[in-house]
């Protein structure tokens, strides 16, 4: 007998796990506190938070189904999965959004207790799918946790609200123990974050031990999981959200340049953690302004810059709209400031807790007028850090705002990040103009930069503004040889920026057949199948966009060398009509628009697919 | 002794002017504007690098190209929200913002009144000529209802706001009241601004010569003036006429106009100015006084109080959780609890 319930312990490479409830069911906190204890115990991740914008919709419904995805392994991952290996479904609405996901022969574990006729009427199914043997594909553990996790908590005193909240700790018990994870790191988490409320702290403690504890008594698993801690670089490592490396990202920035931080924003989904993760920063000196609009924002965010702070702005494409007449502002008067966009599906609110790039024209050509401003794009969370200080660089140093798009995928997503120390990461110069003699606002230096005066300096006083300005002297100039020369000179002063950026990098044959070309969040995804593709024995290389605006100055002759250029974007194709338009050249491109980030297999077909048939060559 | 250097800096408004051209209308309100604030500044305490004007569009934001002082000219409406984030990042400078009432009123309505709620330290000149000037005359917000102008010219059917109103309602700190013609007390208002710690307002009546000639002529000429405008002065009695023979009563919540040569009136019964006044009834009844026929316009400080400013509580904040967590550094930043180590 005790052979039969002994478990079998099974190691895996790489697993894929998807928590899906109800929007209030706490599915997001699960999910981050198993991606938080699967990057302490070693593993390489990647996460998926797919939540709708709803914050309650009501309870059952399809449209409030809130889901959170991880693919955790012990090689490199470079994606949050493509298909889960496991879907945990806390109510049928759940189920039904979500099954079509799961793979064939995948465990699913449902809880039970939700599955009552309502729930189902709601999730229109006419049979408790369940019990009626439609999903003899999967491996279907059914687990009533809701009323496991009442009885756990029958004498705790708390209402019955209060308990039935807890039941997405009882879940997060169960997955912890079938994937052999330890419940310290939760549990001091929960000490942390409910310490003050002790009834709460108790309860959620208690509760995730049940979950625990069944998994290990229940006769329900036969089969634990564990999955070895990836090979990862020798170093420090912590996970890490593409929004909050950002927030670091310009702490550090400020750090480095010794100027203090400010930013000027308006709450907006996907980009307010940078607000909130910077507005903890006290005592670095940041300053966060939550302004009453979107131009607020960025317009104090000038005001800042032209104080003397770096200076950014935080927000979302319906907010990069509003702000754009600020942005030319900053063009004309030759400040520097970082605006940052995490794009989301657009037009107008569009979905606004869905991930798209459609946003890169706005970037490179949405202002009125000639207005150059260097767009640079992130390519995974931890990458924001380093392009956060990038941006910060480039704008410092150039006296000019820059764009800085991320994404919804990349901002929520998150991966183990091996943390740079500080003498690792170069000083970002900065220089005030204070010599009384050799003056003028818009005299430039070498890299065509106009001195940046703090006011307070005694004997400069002058006057900046939006009219076009005068060639050195910087008084308002309405000549037209003047505005031809100043239009080019801002444009030749971004264009410049080429020359003191990184070439862009050729993975694998560096030249060939095919070029993988991508920018931004689809970094992963493509990553992952290009791999796949040459593990098949197919050659195909790839490079990734870090720099938008201006290009790197090799891009044009590095696209020369492959007879094929494809691009899979998540838009209609625009940075394949950039590329079109600057280099004379025809990319294949491949586009989605889903809300959704791409899955590698659709881009590893499709790139067999322009490899020549399924065959490859 | 480096105070006694600072001391010794005394400037005059010559100081105050810049290089450029004056590009304003022959005989528009502006140049007095300009003349009186130049006139004023050497008596504000204030080292002129110090101070910055911040100007959106319109006529009068021009204004900063012509102070010797640091200046930015920035886009339609935003000047309070660039101005708000420089003084946020840089709470020693004075920084002042020269608007008028369409750059203010409309297109910047929501940042002035987020300026005024925040009670962020800036000094708002307002010059109200209740007409767009550079736009070469459509009607303002702060037209009278019916005015004919080239955007209605049948008339006009919105009502204007009252920016005195406007601002207590979004609980500036100090609210007042001039205008163009009358350069002492032009000068008087902008040294109180320049004083005051916290949203500084002033409604600036100016007279466009060229789209809205004598909008105010019956508070500015002479033959009208005295009979025409109540001075505000704190804890005086509301007295008012050529011959301080008028005064002002409370009447329940409605202002009246008393003669005090009558023999019933004396001035004992006028109402008593406190600019102070910790409520804002009053200073909303002298807002609206001329909703009343037959009322005096009040000129003069309507209200003063004192309350932390959004910049000060700033610095407060920074301070004190610097002082409980120290001074971060990138080591802490990124080294925190939630990491671990790959050997």
């Amino acid at each position: 007998m005790a052979q039969e319930t002994e478990k079998e312990i099974l190691d895996l490479s790489d697993v894929t796990i998807r928590f899906a409830g109800d929007s209030g069911d706490g599915m997001q906190l699960t999910g981050s506190q198993f991606s938080d204890t699967t990057a302490l115990v070693g593993n390489d991740l990647g996460t998926l938070p797919d939540y709708p914008a709803e914050i309650r919709a009501p309870a059952g419904t399809l449209y409030g189904v809130s889901g959170f995805q991880l693919h955790f392994s012990s090689s490199d991952v470079h994606t949050p999965g493509d298909t889960p290996d496991v879907l945990i479904a806390m109510n049928p609405a759940a189920l039904k959004i979500n099954l079509k996901d799961l793979k064939e022969g995948g465990m699913l574990i449902a809880n039970s207790d939700s599955f009552d006729a309502k729930n189902l009427k709601m999730a229109g199914y006419n049979n408790n799918p369940l019990e009626d043997g439609s999903l003899s594909r999967y491996k279907l553990v059914s687990i009533p946790i809701t009323s496991l996790t009442s009885n756990a908590l029958k004498d705790s005193g708390l209402s019955i609200k209060e308990i039935t909240r807890s039941k997405n700790f009882f879940t997060l018990g169960i997955t912890y123990w079938l994937f052999n994870r330890p419940i310290e790191p939760t549990l001091n988490w929960i000490e942390s974050k409910f310490g003050k409320n002790k009834a709460i702290a108790d309860a959620n403690t208690t509760v995730l031990k049940a979950g625990y504890y069944f998994g290990e008594n229940t006769e329900l698993f036969t089969t634990r999981y564990t999955v070895e801690p990836a090979q990862l670089q020798k170093g420090v490592y912590r996970n890490i959200s593409g929004n909050e490396a950002i927030a670091l990202g310009f702490v550090t920035a400020s750090k480095k340049s010794g100027l203090p931080l400010f930013l000027g924003s308006y709450p907006i989904t996907p980009a307010s953690d940078i607000l909130h993760f910077l507005s903890g920063f006290k005592n670095y000196g940041v300053k966060t302004f939550q302004a009453e609009d979107e131009i607020a924002g960025i317009a104090s965010a000038i005001g800042a810059s032209y104080g003397g702070a770096l200076a950014i702005t935080t927000t979302s494409g319906p907010g990069m709209a509003l702000k754009t007449e600020a942005m030319g502002l900053a063009v004309m008067t030759e400040l520097p400031l970082v605006i940052i966009n995490i794009q989301r599906g657009g037009p107008s609110t569009g979905l606004p807790t869905k991930t798209e790039q459609a946003d890169l024209f706005q970037a490179i050509y949405g202002r009125n007028g000639e207005s150059p401003i260097p767009v640079l794009a992130t390519s995974t969370p931890s990458d924001c850090f380093n392009m956060s200080l990038e941006a910060a660089r480039i704008a410092l140093k150039y006296m000019t705002p820059v764009i800085l798009l991320s994404d919804g995928y990349i901002a929520n997503g998150t991966e183990p990040w091996k943390l740079p120390h500080e003498n690792e990461i170069p000083e970002i110069p900065v220089h005030f103009w204070t010599d009384k003699e050799n003056f003028a606002p818009y005299k430039r230096d070498e890299n065509l930069s106009r001195p940046w005066v703090k006011p307070g300096t005694p004997g400069l006083e002058h006057r900046i503004g939006g009219l076009e300005k005068a060639h050195i002297t910087g008084n308002v100039s309405y000549d037209p040889d003047n505005h031809d020369f100043m239009v080019r000179m801002r444009a030749n002063k971004i264009k410049n920026i080429e020359n003191d950026i990184p070439d862009l990098e050729v993975k694998y044959e560096q030249e060939g057949d095919l070029l993988v070309l991508g920018w931004g969040g689809t970094y992963g995804a493509i990553t992952e199948a290009v791999i796949k593709v040459r593990a098949q024995g197919k050659k195909v290389s790839q490079a990734h966009l870090k720099y938008l605006f201006p290009f790197s100055k090799n891009t044009g002759e590095v696209l020369k060398r492959f007879k094929k250029i494809f691009i899979p974007e998540i838009n209609l194709g625009q940075l394949t009509t950039i590329i079109r338009s600057e280099f004379l050249i025809a990319p294949i491109s491949f586009t989605k628009i889903k809300g959704l980030p791409f899955k590698s297999s659709e881009i590893q077909n499709k790139i067999l697919e322009v490899l020549g048939g399924s065959n490859g060559k | 002794m480096a105070n006694n250097i600072d001391a010794q800096i005394k400037y005059t408004a010559k100081d105050f002017t810049s290089n450029q051209d004056v590009r304003w209308c022959p005989g528009c309100g502006d140049y007095s504007i300009l003349a009186q604030v130049q006139r004023s500044f050497p008596d504000i305490g204030k080292k002129k690098e110090e101070i910055v004007f911040i100007s959106g569009i319109g006529c009068s934001s021009r204004f900063p190209y012509y102070m010797d002082t640091y200046g930015f000219h920035s886009i339609h409406g935003r000047a309070a929200a660039i101005a708000s984030g420089l003084k946020i990042a840089r709470p020693e400078l004075s920084v002042w913002v020269a608007t008028g009432d369409g750059d203010l009123m409309s297109i910047g309505g929501n940042h002035f009144i987020h300026t005024c709620r925040k009670n962020i330290d800036l000094k708002i000149l307002m010059f109200n000529n209740r007409i767009y000037g550079l736009t070469k005359g459509q009607y303002s917000p702060t037209s009278e209802k019916g005015k004919v102008t080239k955007s209605t010219p049948y008339g006009s059917v919105d009502y204007p706001f009252n920016p005195l109103s406007l601002a207590l309602g979004a609980e500036a700190s100090f609210v007042a009241r001039t205008l163009d013609r009358d350069p002492k007390h032009l000068q008087e208002m902008v040294k109180r601004a320049a004083e005051h710690k916290g949203t500084a307002f002033i409604e600036i009546y100016q007279n466009c010569n060229i789209f809205n000639d004598g909008a105010f002529s019956i508070l500015t000429e002479k033959e009208t003036k005295a009979d025409n405008v109540l001075v505000l002065e704190h804890g005086k009695p509301m007295v008012y006429g050529k011959e301080n023979d008028k005064g002002i009563k409370l009447n329940g919540f409605t202002p009246v106009v008393i003669d005090l040569k009558d023999g019933k009136n004396s001035i004992n019964d006028c109402l008593v100015h406190d600019e102070k006044d910790p409520d804002a009834i009053r200073a909303f009844i002298l807002a609206h006084m001329t909703d009343h026929a037959g009322m005096p316009t009040p000129i003069g400080v309507v209200r003063q109080i004192f309350k932390e400013t959004y910049d000060e509580g700033v610095e407060r904040q920074i301070k004190h959780i610097t002082e409980k967590k120290g001074e971060g550094t990138i080591e802490n930043l990124l080294f925190t609890e939630n990491t671990w180590e790959v050997n």
